[in-house]
Protein backbone atom coordinates (compact mmCIF):
# COMPACT_ATOMS: atom_id res chain seq x y z
CA UNK A 1 0.00 0.00 0.00
CA UNK A 2 1.64 3.21 -0.85
CA UNK A 3 1.81 6.27 1.31
CA UNK A 4 -0.54 8.61 -0.37
CA UNK A 5 -3.54 5.17 -0.28
CA UNK A 6 -2.96 5.64 3.47
CA UNK A 7 -3.70 9.17 3.67
CA UNK A 8 -6.45 9.06 1.94
CA UNK A 9 -7.88 5.86 4.15
CA UNK A 10 -7.35 8.13 7.25
CA UNK A 11 -8.88 11.29 5.70
CA UNK A 12 -12.20 9.71 4.31
CA UNK A 13 -13.29 5.94 5.77
CA UNK A 14 -11.16 5.31 8.87
CA UNK A 15 -14.30 6.40 11.55
CA UNK A 16 -16.72 6.26 8.31
CA UNK A 17 -18.68 9.43 9.31
CA UNK A 18 -19.17 12.46 6.91
CA UNK A 19 -18.93 16.09 8.51
CA UNK A 20 -21.85 17.01 10.01
CA UNK A 21 -23.32 13.83 10.79
CA UNK A 22 -23.69 12.09 14.31
CA UNK A 23 -23.13 8.55 14.83
CA UNK A 24 -26.00 7.63 16.94
CA UNK A 25 -25.44 3.54 16.75
CA UNK A 26 -22.20 4.23 17.98
CA UNK A 27 -22.64 6.45 21.17
CA UNK A 28 -25.77 4.33 21.85
CA UNK A 29 -23.22 1.25 22.20
CA UNK A 30 -20.71 3.37 24.33
CA UNK A 31 -23.35 4.56 26.47
CA UNK A 32 -24.66 1.67 27.53
CA UNK A 33 -21.03 -0.42 27.95
CA UNK A 34 -20.07 2.82 30.17
CA UNK A 35 -23.51 2.34 32.69
CA UNK A 36 -22.82 -1.88 32.52
CA UNK A 37 -19.39 -1.04 34.31
CA UNK A 38 -20.65 1.82 36.46
CA UNK A 39 -23.23 -0.23 37.48
CA UNK A 40 -20.32 -2.85 38.48
CA UNK A 41 -18.42 -0.91 40.50
CA UNK A 42 -21.16 0.06 42.14
CA UNK A 43 -22.31 -3.26 42.91
CA UNK A 44 -19.06 -4.02 44.32
CA UNK A 45 -19.33 -0.59 46.28
CA UNK A 46 -22.57 -2.50 47.95
CA UNK A 47 -20.84 -5.49 48.62
CA UNK A 48 -18.22 -3.72 50.03
CA UNK A 49 -19.80 -2.24 52.48
CA UNK A 50 -22.96 -4.55 53.69
CA UNK A 51 -20.56 -6.69 56.07
CA UNK A 52 -20.61 -2.98 57.98
CA UNK A 53 -24.40 -2.63 57.84
CA UNK A 54 -24.91 -5.59 58.44
CA UNK A 55 -22.49 -5.96 61.65
CA UNK A 56 -24.46 -2.20 62.88
CA UNK A 57 -27.39 -3.78 62.10
CA UNK A 58 -27.31 -6.54 64.24
CA UNK A 59 -25.58 -4.70 67.37
CA UNK A 60 -27.90 -2.70 67.26
CA UNK A 61 -31.33 -5.17 66.78
CA UNK A 62 -29.17 -7.04 69.46
CA UNK A 63 -28.16 -4.59 71.73
CA UNK A 64 -30.24 -1.19 71.59
CA UNK A 65 -33.48 -2.78 73.67
CA UNK A 66 -30.72 -4.06 76.29
CA UNK A 67 -29.69 -0.29 76.83
CA UNK A 68 -32.97 0.99 76.97
CA UNK A 69 -34.77 -1.32 78.92
CA UNK A 70 -32.35 -0.95 81.65
CA UNK A 71 -30.96 2.61 80.76
CA UNK A 72 -29.00 3.34 83.52
CA UNK A 73 -28.41 -0.26 85.22
CA UNK A 74 -26.42 -1.17 82.90
CA UNK A 75 -23.74 1.85 82.78
CA UNK A 76 -24.01 1.71 86.88
CA UNK A 77 -24.35 -1.84 88.04
CA UNK A 78 -21.97 -4.52 88.18
CA UNK A 79 -22.86 -7.86 86.16
CA UNK A 80 -25.27 -10.45 87.75
CA UNK A 81 -24.30 -14.08 88.30
CA UNK A 82 -25.34 -16.52 86.31
CA UNK A 83 -29.36 -17.08 86.18
CA UNK A 84 -30.00 -13.52 88.25
CA UNK A 85 -31.41 -11.08 85.83
CA UNK A 86 -30.86 -7.39 85.44
CA UNK A 87 -27.18 -5.77 85.87
CA UNK A 88 -24.78 -4.00 83.97
CA UNK A 89 -20.95 -3.79 83.61
CA UNK A 90 -19.91 -0.54 84.66
CA UNK A 91 -16.69 -2.62 86.08
CA UNK A 92 -15.74 -3.41 82.40
CA UNK A 93 -16.39 0.60 81.18
CA UNK A 94 -14.22 2.10 83.58
CA UNK A 95 -11.67 -1.34 82.62
CA UNK A 96 -11.72 0.20 79.27
CA UNK A 97 -10.83 3.68 79.75
CA UNK A 98 -8.56 3.13 82.16
CA UNK A 99 -6.69 0.37 80.50
CA UNK A 100 -6.53 2.64 77.08
CA UNK A 101 -5.71 5.41 79.55
CA UNK A 102 -2.40 3.80 80.42
CA UNK A 103 -1.21 2.70 77.19
CA UNK A 104 -1.52 6.07 76.37
CA UNK A 105 0.38 7.46 79.08
CA UNK A 106 2.90 4.87 77.72
CA UNK A 107 2.41 4.77 74.12
CA UNK A 108 2.20 8.89 73.50
CA UNK A 109 6.02 10.05 75.34
CA UNK A 110 8.01 7.70 73.56
CA UNK A 111 5.78 7.51 70.31
CA UNK A 112 6.35 11.06 70.20
CA UNK A 113 9.70 11.71 70.88
CA UNK A 114 10.37 8.71 68.36
CA UNK A 115 8.73 10.49 65.27
CA UNK A 116 10.46 13.71 66.39
CA UNK A 117 13.85 12.01 65.84
CA UNK A 118 13.31 10.18 63.23
CA UNK A 119 12.03 13.30 61.24
CA UNK A 120 14.04 16.21 63.07
CA UNK A 121 17.22 14.77 64.50
CA UNK A 122 17.93 11.84 62.70
CA UNK A 123 16.95 13.16 59.12
CA UNK A 124 17.09 9.46 57.40
CA UNK A 125 20.15 8.71 58.79
CA UNK A 126 20.94 4.46 59.32
CA UNK A 127 19.13 4.48 63.07
CA UNK A 128 16.08 6.63 61.69
CA UNK A 129 15.53 4.02 58.65
CA UNK A 130 15.75 1.22 60.99
CA UNK A 131 13.54 3.06 63.60
CA UNK A 132 11.50 3.49 60.95
CA UNK A 133 11.35 -0.38 59.37
CA UNK A 134 10.89 -1.67 63.17
CA UNK A 135 7.52 0.52 63.25
CA UNK A 136 5.92 -1.39 60.17
CA UNK A 137 6.80 -4.74 61.43
CA UNK A 138 5.87 -3.47 64.96
CA UNK A 139 2.47 -2.33 62.93
CA UNK A 140 2.01 -5.68 61.75
CA UNK A 141 2.86 -8.27 64.51
CA UNK A 142 -0.50 -9.60 65.67
CA UNK A 143 -1.92 -8.17 68.75
CA UNK A 144 -1.90 -11.24 70.68
CA UNK A 145 1.62 -11.65 70.34
CA UNK A 146 1.68 -8.28 71.86
CA UNK A 147 -0.28 -9.79 74.90
CA UNK A 148 2.29 -12.30 75.38
CA UNK A 149 5.16 -9.78 75.30
CA UNK A 150 3.26 -7.91 78.53
CA UNK A 151 2.78 -11.42 79.58
CA UNK A 152 6.22 -11.88 79.94
CA UNK A 153 7.44 -8.29 81.26
CA UNK A 154 4.70 -7.59 83.70
CA UNK A 155 2.55 -10.20 84.65
CA UNK A 156 5.31 -12.89 85.44
CA UNK A 157 7.57 -10.01 86.88
CA UNK A 158 4.17 -8.92 89.22
CA UNK A 159 3.23 -12.38 89.52
CA UNK A 160 -0.52 -11.08 88.72
CA UNK A 161 -2.72 -9.84 86.16
CA UNK A 162 -3.26 -6.51 86.49
CA UNK A 163 -4.71 -3.15 84.90
CA UNK A 164 -1.02 -2.10 84.27
CA UNK A 165 -0.07 -5.33 82.24
CA UNK A 166 -3.09 -4.60 80.28
CA UNK A 167 -1.90 -1.34 79.66
CA UNK A 168 1.58 -2.23 78.89
CA UNK A 169 -0.12 -4.56 75.79
CA UNK A 170 -2.46 -1.84 74.50
CA UNK A 171 0.80 0.54 74.32
CA UNK A 172 2.38 -1.75 72.12
CA UNK A 173 -0.20 -1.65 69.63
CA UNK A 174 -0.80 1.79 70.23
CA UNK A 175 2.83 3.02 69.74
CA UNK A 176 3.30 2.48 65.99
CA UNK A 177 0.21 4.49 65.05
CA UNK A 178 1.62 7.41 67.22
CA UNK A 179 4.64 7.51 65.25
CA UNK A 180 3.21 7.59 62.35
CA UNK A 181 0.92 9.77 62.74
CA UNK A 182 3.40 12.04 64.56
CA UNK A 183 5.31 11.73 61.47
CA UNK A 184 2.84 12.58 59.01
CA UNK A 185 2.39 15.84 61.15
CA UNK A 186 5.84 16.61 61.55
CA UNK A 187 6.77 16.34 57.92
CA UNK A 188 4.03 18.24 56.77
CA UNK A 189 5.66 21.34 57.77
CA UNK A 190 6.81 23.24 55.22
CA UNK A 191 10.42 23.60 54.39
CA UNK A 192 10.24 26.96 54.35
CA UNK A 193 9.32 27.42 58.13
CA UNK A 194 12.48 25.18 58.93
CA UNK A 195 14.55 27.53 57.20
CA UNK A 196 13.32 30.65 58.20
CA UNK A 197 13.91 28.91 62.06
CA UNK A 198 17.36 28.07 61.10
CA UNK A 199 17.67 31.64 59.74
CA UNK A 200 16.97 33.65 62.85
CA UNK A 201 19.41 31.35 64.87
CA UNK A 202 17.05 28.74 66.37
CA UNK A 203 19.07 25.58 67.30
CA UNK A 204 17.14 22.63 66.05
CA UNK A 205 15.64 21.83 69.82
CA UNK A 206 14.24 25.30 69.86
CA UNK A 207 12.48 25.40 66.62
CA UNK A 208 11.33 21.56 67.11
CA UNK A 209 9.93 22.40 70.65
CA UNK A 210 8.52 25.77 70.20
CA UNK A 211 7.30 25.92 66.36
CA UNK A 212 7.28 22.52 64.70
CA UNK A 213 6.21 20.40 67.20
CA UNK A 214 3.21 22.88 68.26
CA UNK A 215 2.07 23.25 64.68
CA UNK A 216 2.30 19.16 64.19
CA UNK A 217 0.04 18.97 67.46
CA UNK A 218 -3.46 18.58 65.60
CA UNK A 219 -1.40 15.39 63.81
CA UNK A 220 -0.55 14.10 67.06
CA UNK A 221 -4.05 14.19 68.42
CA UNK A 222 -5.00 12.69 65.79
CA UNK A 223 -2.96 9.87 66.06
CA UNK A 224 -3.61 9.27 69.74
CA UNK A 225 -7.73 9.16 69.05
CA UNK A 226 -6.34 6.84 66.06
CA UNK A 227 -4.71 4.77 68.56
CA UNK A 228 -7.09 4.66 71.58
CA UNK A 229 -10.03 3.81 68.88
CA UNK A 230 -8.01 0.50 68.44
CA UNK A 231 -6.99 -0.14 71.71
CA UNK A 232 -10.61 0.22 72.73
CA UNK A 233 -11.80 -2.50 70.37
CA UNK A 234 -8.78 -5.06 71.29
CA UNK A 235 -9.14 -8.09 72.85
CA UNK A 236 -7.00 -10.86 72.59
CA UNK A 237 -3.69 -8.78 74.48
CA UNK A 238 -6.22 -8.17 77.12
CA UNK A 239 -6.77 -12.07 77.68
CA UNK A 240 -3.83 -12.88 79.71
CA UNK A 241 -2.66 -9.55 80.98
CA UNK A 242 -5.89 -7.17 82.14
CA UNK A 243 -7.93 -10.76 81.95
CA UNK A 244 -11.29 -10.02 83.62
CA UNK A 245 -12.61 -8.93 87.28
CA UNK A 246 -16.45 -9.70 88.31
CA UNK A 247 -15.67 -6.90 90.51
CA UNK A 248 -14.46 -3.20 90.09
CA UNK A 249 -11.15 -3.34 90.59
CA UNK A 250 -9.42 -1.80 93.56
CA UNK A 251 -6.48 -1.02 91.82
CA UNK A 252 -3.70 -0.83 88.89
CA UNK A 253 -2.12 -4.45 89.94
CA UNK A 254 -5.33 -6.19 89.74
CA UNK A 255 -6.98 -8.31 87.20
CA UNK A 256 -9.61 -5.35 85.65
CA UNK A 257 -12.69 -6.23 83.64
CA UNK A 258 -12.63 -4.59 79.83
CA UNK A 259 -15.69 -4.35 77.02
CA UNK A 260 -14.00 -6.34 74.77
CA UNK A 261 -13.06 -9.17 77.07
CA UNK A 262 -16.63 -9.42 78.72
CA UNK A 263 -18.26 -9.09 75.09
CA UNK A 264 -15.26 -12.53 74.75
CA UNK A 265 -15.93 -13.98 78.05
CA UNK A 266 -19.89 -13.01 77.91
CA UNK A 267 -20.46 -14.35 74.24
CA UNK A 268 -19.78 -17.93 74.91
CA UNK A 269 -21.63 -17.82 78.23
CA UNK A 270 -24.88 -20.22 78.25
CA UNK A 271 -26.64 -17.88 80.12
CA UNK A 272 -29.47 -15.52 77.79
CA UNK A 273 -29.04 -12.44 80.38
CA UNK A 274 -25.07 -12.79 79.76
CA UNK A 275 -25.48 -13.36 76.43
CA UNK A 276 -27.32 -9.97 75.93
CA UNK A 277 -25.51 -8.03 77.82
CA UNK A 278 -22.29 -8.89 75.50
CA UNK A 279 -24.53 -7.47 72.55
CA UNK A 280 -25.68 -4.61 74.80
CA UNK A 281 -21.64 -4.02 75.64
CA UNK A 282 -20.68 -5.11 71.84
CA UNK A 283 -22.68 -2.11 70.74
CA UNK A 284 -21.22 0.17 73.32
CA UNK A 285 -17.99 -0.44 71.97
CA UNK A 286 -18.60 0.20 68.71
CA UNK A 287 -20.27 3.51 69.46
CA UNK A 288 -17.10 4.30 71.51
CA UNK A 289 -14.50 3.69 68.94
CA UNK A 290 -17.12 6.03 66.74
CA UNK A 291 -17.24 9.09 68.67
CA UNK A 292 -13.43 8.45 68.61
CA UNK A 293 -13.13 8.52 65.17
CA UNK A 294 -15.38 11.47 64.26
CA UNK A 295 -13.00 13.29 66.96
CA UNK A 296 -9.90 12.50 65.13
CA UNK A 297 -11.49 13.92 62.21
CA UNK A 298 -12.10 16.93 63.80
CA UNK A 299 -8.84 17.39 65.51
CA UNK A 300 -7.26 16.86 61.85
CA UNK A 301 -9.32 19.31 60.45
CA UNK A 302 -7.87 22.18 62.47
CA UNK A 303 -3.94 21.13 60.98
CA UNK A 304 -2.25 24.76 60.21
CA UNK A 305 -0.46 23.40 56.92
CA UNK B 1 35.15 30.59 27.21
CA UNK B 2 36.17 33.32 29.60
CA UNK B 3 38.54 32.37 32.56
CA UNK B 4 36.64 32.72 35.49
CA UNK B 5 39.04 32.26 37.83
CA UNK B 6 40.22 35.38 37.38
CA UNK B 7 39.43 37.98 39.66
CA UNK B 8 36.82 40.28 38.30
CA UNK B 9 38.17 43.79 37.80
CA UNK B 10 37.12 47.00 39.17
CA UNK B 11 36.70 45.76 42.94
CA UNK B 12 39.23 47.91 44.13
CA UNK B 13 37.31 50.93 43.64
CA UNK B 14 33.71 50.08 43.87
CA UNK B 15 35.17 49.02 47.57
CA UNK B 16 36.92 51.48 49.27
CA UNK B 17 34.53 51.24 52.34
CA UNK B 18 34.90 48.95 55.91
CA UNK B 19 34.40 45.45 54.33
CA UNK B 20 32.25 43.40 56.40
CA UNK B 21 32.02 39.90 54.33
CA UNK B 22 35.32 38.67 52.58
CA UNK B 23 34.99 36.55 49.89
CA UNK B 24 38.16 34.38 48.77
CA UNK B 25 38.35 32.13 45.92
CA UNK B 26 35.06 30.32 46.88
CA UNK B 27 33.86 27.24 44.84
CA UNK B 28 30.96 25.18 46.07
CA UNK B 29 30.25 21.85 45.68
CA UNK B 30 27.12 19.91 45.65
CA UNK B 31 28.91 16.27 46.01
CA UNK B 32 30.76 15.92 42.63
CA UNK B 33 28.84 18.59 41.38
CA UNK B 34 30.41 21.95 41.02
CA UNK B 35 28.34 24.64 41.32
CA UNK B 36 29.99 28.06 42.05
CA UNK B 37 33.88 28.25 41.06
CA UNK B 38 36.45 30.40 42.10
CA UNK B 39 34.30 33.86 43.26
CA UNK B 40 36.14 36.94 44.72
CA UNK B 41 33.95 39.13 46.51
CA UNK B 42 34.15 42.08 48.99
CA UNK B 43 30.86 43.31 51.22
CA UNK B 44 30.92 46.95 52.30
CA UNK B 45 29.71 47.58 55.23
CA UNK B 46 25.47 49.86 55.15
CA UNK B 47 25.36 48.96 51.20
CA UNK B 48 23.15 47.16 49.16
CA UNK B 49 24.59 44.75 47.25
CA UNK B 50 22.79 42.95 44.62
CA UNK B 51 23.53 39.34 43.07
CA UNK B 52 21.83 39.00 39.56
CA UNK B 53 22.08 36.71 36.59
CA UNK B 54 20.56 33.52 34.94
CA UNK B 55 18.77 30.62 36.44
CA UNK B 56 21.50 28.32 37.92
CA UNK B 57 23.87 31.16 37.96
CA UNK B 58 25.05 29.91 41.80
CA UNK B 59 24.11 33.25 42.92
CA UNK B 60 21.59 32.00 45.47
CA UNK B 61 24.53 29.22 46.88
CA UNK B 62 26.69 31.83 46.98
CA UNK B 63 24.49 33.61 49.12
CA UNK B 64 23.07 30.65 51.59
CA UNK B 65 27.42 30.35 52.36
CA UNK B 66 26.90 33.55 53.94
CA UNK B 67 24.70 32.67 56.97
CA UNK B 68 26.07 28.74 56.76
CA UNK B 69 22.69 27.92 55.07
CA UNK B 70 24.47 25.03 52.77
CA UNK B 71 25.49 23.06 56.07
CA UNK B 72 21.96 21.75 56.21
CA UNK B 73 22.43 19.65 52.65
CA UNK B 74 24.68 17.10 53.44
CA UNK B 75 26.58 17.15 50.14
CA UNK B 76 27.25 20.23 50.46
CA UNK B 77 31.22 21.43 50.54
CA UNK B 78 32.48 24.70 50.23
CA UNK B 79 36.05 25.49 49.36
CA UNK B 80 38.06 28.87 49.76
CA UNK B 81 37.86 31.58 52.79
CA UNK B 82 34.91 33.42 53.52
CA UNK B 83 35.23 36.05 56.28
CA UNK B 84 32.95 37.96 58.41
CA UNK B 85 35.02 41.00 60.52
CA UNK B 86 37.54 38.79 59.40
CA UNK B 87 36.64 35.84 61.73
CA UNK B 88 36.73 32.84 58.89
CA UNK B 89 32.70 31.77 59.19
CA UNK B 90 33.96 27.89 58.22
CA UNK B 91 36.28 27.22 61.08
CA UNK B 92 35.46 24.29 62.57
CA UNK B 93 35.33 26.45 65.99
CA UNK B 94 32.26 28.70 64.42
CA UNK B 95 29.22 27.47 65.91
CA UNK B 96 26.81 28.00 62.71
CA UNK B 97 23.68 29.04 65.19
CA UNK B 98 25.87 32.08 66.17
CA UNK B 99 26.49 32.77 62.40
CA UNK B 100 22.97 32.90 61.83
CA UNK B 101 22.41 34.75 64.53
CA UNK B 102 24.82 38.32 63.40
CA UNK B 103 23.88 37.18 59.72
CA UNK B 104 19.83 37.27 59.37
CA UNK B 105 18.28 35.69 56.24
CA UNK B 106 14.52 36.90 54.63
CA UNK B 107 13.64 33.88 52.40
CA UNK B 108 12.08 33.94 48.50
CA UNK B 109 8.64 32.86 49.94
CA UNK B 110 7.42 34.47 53.37
CA UNK B 111 7.89 32.22 55.87
CA UNK B 112 6.39 33.65 58.68
CA UNK B 113 5.97 31.03 61.70
CA UNK B 114 2.66 29.92 62.44
CA UNK B 115 2.21 31.99 65.59
CA UNK B 116 0.85 35.66 66.60
CA UNK B 117 2.49 38.58 64.87
CA UNK B 118 3.44 39.43 68.05
CA UNK B 119 5.56 35.94 68.68
CA UNK B 120 6.75 36.11 65.64
CA UNK B 121 8.95 38.45 66.82
CA UNK B 122 9.23 37.93 70.13
CA UNK B 123 10.47 34.24 69.62
CA UNK B 124 13.39 35.31 67.84
CA UNK B 125 14.06 37.58 69.88
CA UNK B 126 14.06 35.29 73.11
CA UNK B 127 15.80 32.66 71.00
CA UNK B 128 19.02 35.04 70.57
CA UNK B 129 18.39 35.93 74.51
CA UNK B 130 16.93 38.78 74.26
CA UNK B 131 16.26 40.42 77.72
CA UNK B 132 14.93 43.91 77.82
CA UNK B 133 11.36 45.37 76.73
CA UNK B 134 9.73 43.12 74.53
CA UNK B 135 7.24 45.37 73.85
CA UNK B 136 9.11 47.76 72.85
CA UNK B 137 11.21 45.53 70.60
CA UNK B 138 8.14 44.22 68.72
CA UNK B 139 7.14 47.74 68.13
CA UNK B 140 10.08 49.16 67.15
CA UNK B 141 10.70 45.91 64.71
CA UNK B 142 7.52 46.27 63.00
CA UNK B 143 7.82 50.44 62.95
CA UNK B 144 11.27 49.41 60.97
CA UNK B 145 9.78 47.26 58.21
CA UNK B 146 6.90 49.89 57.62
CA UNK B 147 4.36 47.25 59.06
CA UNK B 148 3.46 48.83 62.48
CA UNK B 149 0.59 50.73 61.15
CA UNK B 150 -0.92 47.56 59.57
CA UNK B 151 -1.23 45.41 62.20
CA UNK B 152 -0.89 47.42 65.90
CA UNK B 153 -4.13 46.48 66.52
CA UNK B 154 -4.03 42.54 65.75
CA UNK B 155 -0.58 41.56 67.19
CA UNK B 156 -2.37 38.86 68.54
CA UNK B 157 -3.20 37.43 65.13
CA UNK B 158 -1.59 34.36 63.55
CA UNK B 159 1.13 35.42 61.13
CA UNK B 160 -0.53 33.71 58.93
CA UNK B 161 -3.36 35.54 58.10
CA UNK B 162 -1.54 38.32 56.98
CA UNK B 163 -1.26 39.04 52.90
CA UNK B 164 1.69 37.74 50.94
CA UNK B 165 3.57 41.53 51.00
CA UNK B 166 2.88 41.80 54.90
CA UNK B 167 4.64 38.47 55.76
CA UNK B 168 7.31 39.02 53.65
CA UNK B 169 7.41 42.45 55.76
CA UNK B 170 6.69 40.39 59.04
CA UNK B 171 9.68 38.10 57.96
CA UNK B 172 11.90 41.15 57.88
CA UNK B 173 10.87 42.68 60.77
CA UNK B 174 11.60 39.30 62.25
CA UNK B 175 14.89 39.50 60.84
CA UNK B 176 15.81 42.75 62.17
CA UNK B 177 14.74 42.44 65.26
CA UNK B 178 17.82 39.89 66.37
CA UNK B 179 19.59 42.99 65.32
CA UNK B 180 22.03 40.97 62.91
CA UNK B 181 24.96 42.96 60.80
CA UNK B 182 24.34 41.84 57.69
CA UNK B 183 20.91 40.88 56.09
CA UNK B 184 21.01 38.04 53.33
CA UNK B 185 17.54 38.65 50.67
CA UNK B 186 17.01 35.27 48.47
CA UNK B 187 14.64 36.73 45.82
CA UNK B 188 12.41 38.22 48.72
CA UNK B 189 9.87 39.96 46.27
CA UNK B 190 9.45 37.17 44.04
CA UNK B 191 6.27 35.70 45.38
CA UNK B 192 5.02 39.41 45.90
CA UNK B 193 2.18 41.82 43.81
CA UNK B 194 4.28 45.05 42.68
CA UNK B 195 3.28 47.44 45.14
CA UNK B 196 4.62 45.49 47.96
CA UNK B 197 7.71 44.83 46.33
CA UNK B 198 7.62 48.32 45.86
CA UNK B 199 7.45 48.92 49.87
CA UNK B 200 9.91 46.27 50.22
CA UNK B 201 12.49 48.12 47.99
CA UNK B 202 11.83 51.37 50.07
CA UNK B 203 12.35 49.49 53.20
CA UNK B 204 15.35 48.57 52.18
CA UNK B 205 16.53 51.76 51.33
CA UNK B 206 15.74 52.78 54.92
CA UNK B 207 17.37 49.41 56.74
CA UNK B 208 20.92 50.04 55.36
CA UNK B 209 21.38 52.69 57.61
CA UNK B 210 21.32 50.19 60.07
CA UNK B 211 22.21 46.94 58.08
CA UNK B 212 24.03 45.82 55.37
CA UNK B 213 22.27 44.03 52.51
CA UNK B 214 23.15 41.31 50.22
CA UNK B 215 20.13 40.68 47.38
CA UNK B 216 19.84 37.37 44.77
CA UNK B 217 17.04 38.92 42.23
CA UNK B 218 16.06 37.94 38.88
CA UNK B 219 14.62 41.60 38.35
CA UNK B 220 17.38 43.24 36.94
CA UNK B 221 15.12 46.49 37.56
CA UNK B 222 15.01 45.85 41.19
CA UNK B 223 18.55 45.78 41.18
CA UNK B 224 19.23 49.25 39.88
CA UNK B 225 16.45 50.49 41.95
CA UNK B 226 17.73 49.36 45.33
CA UNK B 227 21.41 48.01 45.20
CA UNK B 228 24.48 50.44 45.19
CA UNK B 229 26.89 47.63 44.10
CA UNK B 230 26.06 44.58 41.60
CA UNK B 231 27.68 41.31 40.66
CA UNK B 232 27.44 39.55 38.13
CA UNK B 233 26.97 36.08 37.74
CA UNK B 234 26.46 33.78 34.90
CA UNK B 235 26.54 30.29 34.04
CA UNK B 236 29.23 28.20 32.35
CA UNK B 237 29.47 24.35 31.02
CA UNK B 238 32.56 22.80 32.11
CA UNK B 239 34.60 20.21 31.20
CA UNK B 240 31.82 17.30 31.41
CA UNK B 241 29.36 19.40 30.30
CA UNK B 242 28.26 20.13 33.80
CA UNK B 243 27.48 23.80 33.68
CA UNK B 244 29.21 25.80 36.94
CA UNK B 245 28.35 29.73 38.28
CA UNK B 246 31.37 32.02 38.32
CA UNK B 247 31.22 36.25 38.83
CA UNK B 248 31.35 37.55 35.66
CA UNK B 249 31.73 40.96 37.00
CA UNK B 250 31.29 42.96 40.69
CA UNK B 251 31.14 47.25 39.94
CA UNK B 252 29.15 50.01 41.45
CA UNK B 253 25.27 49.17 39.97
CA UNK B 254 25.38 52.71 37.64
CA UNK B 255 28.76 51.10 35.91
CA UNK B 256 27.15 47.38 35.87
CA UNK B 257 24.17 48.81 33.87
CA UNK B 258 25.66 51.43 31.71
CA UNK B 259 28.90 50.55 31.36
CA UNK B 260 29.94 47.34 32.02
CA UNK B 261 33.11 45.95 31.53
CA UNK B 262 32.12 42.99 29.94
CA UNK B 263 30.26 41.24 26.93
CA UNK B 264 28.55 39.13 29.24
CA UNK B 265 27.12 41.59 31.48
CA UNK B 266 26.61 43.99 28.50
CA UNK B 267 24.28 41.17 26.63
CA UNK B 268 22.46 40.33 29.96
CA UNK B 269 21.41 43.99 31.53
CA UNK B 270 20.29 44.88 27.72
CA UNK B 271 17.99 41.61 27.76
CA UNK B 272 19.73 39.84 25.25
CA UNK B 273 19.53 36.80 26.99
CA UNK B 274 19.01 35.42 30.47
Amino acid sequence: MSSSNQTDQINSNVYDIAPGEFDQGMTQGRKMFGNVMTGLVLSCVAIAVLPLASILFMLLSNGLVRLFQDFPSVFTELPPPPLVDGGGFRNAITGTLLTCLLGALISVPFGVLTAIYTVEFGQGNKLSQFVRFCTNVLSGVPSIIAGLFAYGIVVLAMGTFSAIAGGVALSVLMMPIIIRTTEEGLKSIPREVRQGLVGIGATNFQGVSSVILPASLPFVATGVTLALARAAGETAPLLFTALFNQYDSRGLREPIATLSVLIYNYAIAPYKNQNELAWAAALIVVLLILAISILARSLTSKKIY
Amino acid sequence: MTNPSTRPTSTNNAVSDDVVIRTENVSVYYGAFQAVRNVYLDIPKNKVVAFIGPSGCGKSTLLRCYNRLNDLIPSARVDGKITYQGIDLYDPKVDPVEVRRRIGMVFQRPNPFPKSIYENIAFGARVNGYKGDMDELVERSLRGAALWEEVKDKLKQSGLSLSGGQQQRLCIARTIAIEPEVILMDEPCSALDPISTLRVEDLMHDLKQRFTIIIVTHNMQQASRVADLTGFFNAEAGEGGSRFGYLVEYDRTEHIFNAPKEQATQDYVSGRFG
